[in-house]
């Protein structure tokens, strides 16, 4: 069963049923995140928040499609993510999800031109359409002017566009940002969020993975983890 | 755009792991010019074995009589048998097949003077055929002996090369009259300079040729010594053989099956086996500079290896932004194949510049006739870039396969 046939599911972007992920075996199994039960609607936008050790990252991890659950059903779009193999995870990620990471995960020897326009090359998009792409996208970030800089040649916050236009690049369903504010200083945590309020204005659907409980009072929903399971 | 990205990738390597590409460039470098060299040396010394070969002649037959080994027709073994003159015109019209034949027979112990100087000479009595046969070709501004000089039994002599510096030395020898056996003969011809390493009583430049006509005349010869002839066409040899077999048989009653009745050398047969010898000593050069460029290939591997752990994180990104295995394995194995080229191009370079040298330097006599030519033919080539891109690949695929197969969130933690 690929698709889920209820009205429900199909209007739910991200749906998940006792998603439980577990590392290890025996005497050393941990369960990292148990019977997760969640449903994410289109244009919602969402704090995960908790504790270290609460499974924030693996319930990350699996709604980005980085990891597949131990048991349990993930539908990403309708779509049965939890026995997809490596090819179509990739596919997902590189056309679906948008990725900010907290360390900004640029490429150092790339150019912020070259960084944005990664994704659009495993997706087969050709030369000038690429282009065209990135110099929006760019736009977009106010970073226009910046195209030819390396990331050791600009400042955090701009590296962090830099990472924003590329997850945008493939224009995704889903951003995924996790702790994205946590290498910046407050002035360019607080552009970016507010580059964040923009595009879920604009209809974007957004999760972000902080353990800010001023980013949290911002977003109109938050999930908050423990020990695995969600609270609320 | 993605092929100028690996480029990039690939130089970013090149530079970090700077020591370590070096050296294993080197090693490729290395690898690529000792398979090279070793297979353009034994394609320069074919080609020259051949070439020497063929100073017997190129696809010849030489007949000589032998003894009947079997009673044949009433006849008893052990007779002996005896070639004329008029076998040759025998076989030239009843094997058809035959394109070139020539008698031949040698005396030995001749007296050849030239002005004070005087010389003890074998001769040879042959026809005009025995130019193309022999490859006897004169050298400029001579002439071999013609079919005016057979059938006007002219007194005209070819002298071998050393003949020729035995009697006149640096002097002009063409136009000359030496007396041979104090008949005066005239020089018509010189023997071209040849490599010749088949022989049957001394090489063709110590030896000086006479018309048969006149041969005959002065020396009253009834048996030839051998005949020589060659084949038409080279794929029918076997059947021409058997015909030549059988008219003689029939002239002289001896059994078509009695093969010590006449004694064939076969130089074709010969040039057959020769060939063999050769691509064997080629496979085995080959596998000596394969061996060699493999103890390259694991530092290309090496090199792989580390780059592919160093690299972890990025694998890890591009993974999650959609980097499919596939492409994760190209861009290993493309880097591979980069640094195994780059290596070989510069190998290969080195190569065709020493053989380049090796020319110029044009060593002759001796050893260096055969060793001092290299070759580096399209085959070698060939070879030499299948190696490097069969090493290169294989150096690759492994680390690339360990890269392809990180888990992306464990790449993403990688620090």
């Amino acid at each position: 069963m690929n698709r889920l046939g209820s009205e429900d599911a199909r209007s739910a972007m991200i749906k998940m049923s006792n998603v439980t992920k577990t590392y290890g075996s025996g005497e050393a199994l941990v369960e990292a995140i148990k019977d997760i039960n969640l449903e994410i609607r289109p244009n919602e936008f969402i704090s995960l928040i908790g504790p270290s050790g609460s499974g924030k990252s693996t319930l990350m991890n699996i709604i980005g499609c980085l990891d597949t659950p131990t048991s349990g059903e993930y539908f990403f779009e309708g779509e049965s993510v939890s026995r997809m193999n490596h090819n179509q995870l990739a596919e997902i990620r590189n056309e679906r999800i948008g990725f900010v990471f907290q360390s900004f995960n640029l490429l150092p020897y790339a150019t912020a031109f070259e960084n944005i326009e990664i994704p659009l090359i495993f997706k087969g998009v050709n030369t000038r359409r690429r282009k065209e792409r990135v110099a929006e996208l760019l736009d977009k970030v106010n970073l226009g002017r910046r195209a030819r800089h390396k990331p050791g040649e600009l400042s955090g916050g701009e590296i962090q566009r830099v990472a924003v236009a590329r997850a945008l690049a493939n224009d995704p369903s889903l951003i995924l940002a996790d702790e994205p504010t946590g290498n910046l200083d407050t002035k360019s945590g607080d552009e970016l969020l507010k580059i964040f309020d923009t595009l879920w204005k604009q209809g974007s659907t957004l999760v972000i993975v902080t353990h800010n409980p001023a980013i949290a009072g911002k977003t109109p929903r938050v999930i908050s983890l423990r020990d695995g399971s969600i609270e609320n | 755009m993605k092929t100028l990205f690996l480029f990039k990738l690939f130089y970013r390597e090149l530079k970090t792991q700077r020591k370590r590409m070096t050296l294993t460039i080197l090693a490729l470098v290395w690898g690529t010019f000792s398979i090279v060299m070793l297979l353009a040396f034994g394609e320069g010394l074919r080609l020259q074995m051949t070439k020497a070969s063929h100073g017997l002649g190129e696809g010849i037959v030489i007949v000589s009589a032998g003894q009947t080994s079997r009673a044949f027709m009433g006849l008893g073994k052990g007779r002996q048998i005896f070639l004329t003159e008029e076998d040759v015109r025998l076989l030239e019209n009843r094997v058809p097949g035959i394109e070139l034949i020539s008698p031949e027979d040698e005396h030995y112990g001749n007296t050849m003077t030239f002005g004070q100087k005087s010389i003890t000479q074998s001769i040879i009595g042959v026809y005009p055929s025995f130019e193309e046969l022999r490859t006897n070709y004169p050298d400029w501004n001579s002439r071999f002996l013609n079919r005016l000089d057979l059938e006007n039994k002219r007194r005209v002599i070819f002298l071998g090369t050393k003949v020729k510096e035995k009697i006149f030395g640096g002097a002009e020898a063409i136009g000359k009259t030496v007396l041979l056996n104090n008949i005066p003969f005239v020089v018509v011809g010189v023997l071209r300079k040849k490599i010749q390493n088949n022989m049957y009583n001394g090489p063709d430049e110590e030896k000086a040729a006479i018309p048969f006509s006149t041969y005959k005349s002065i020396f009253g010869v009834k048996y030839l010594d051998r005949l020589i002839y060659k084949p038409r066409d080279i794929s029918r040899a076997e059947a021409i053989k058997k015909e030549v077999y059988r008219v003689l048989a029939t002239k002289y009653k001896f059994d078509p099956e009695d093969t010590q009745a006449l004694r064939l050398w076969d130089t074709i047969e010969d040039a057959k086996i020769f060939q063999k010898i050769f691509v064997g000593i080629q496979v085995f050069m080959g596998i000596i500079g394969a061996l060699t460029l493999m103890v390259a290939g694991v530092g290309v591997a090496n090199i792989m290896y580390v780059s592919a752990k160093r690299r972890t994180k990025e694998i890890g990104i591009k993974m999650a932004l959609g980097a499919k295995r596939r492409y994760v394995l190209l861009q290993f194995v493309s880097e591979a194949l980069m640094i195994a080229f780059s290596g070989g191009v510069i190998g290969i370079v080195l190569s065709l510049s020493l053989v380049e040298v090796i020319k110029t330097l044009n060593l002759r006599g001796g050893a260096a006739d055969f060793i001092a030519h290299p070759v580096i033919s399209v085959q070698t080539m060939a070879v030499t870039a299948f190696l490097l891109g069969l090493i290169g690949f294989l150096a690759g695929l492994f680390p690339a396969r360990k890269a392809a197969s990180l888990d992306p969130v464990e790449a993403l933690r990688y620090e």
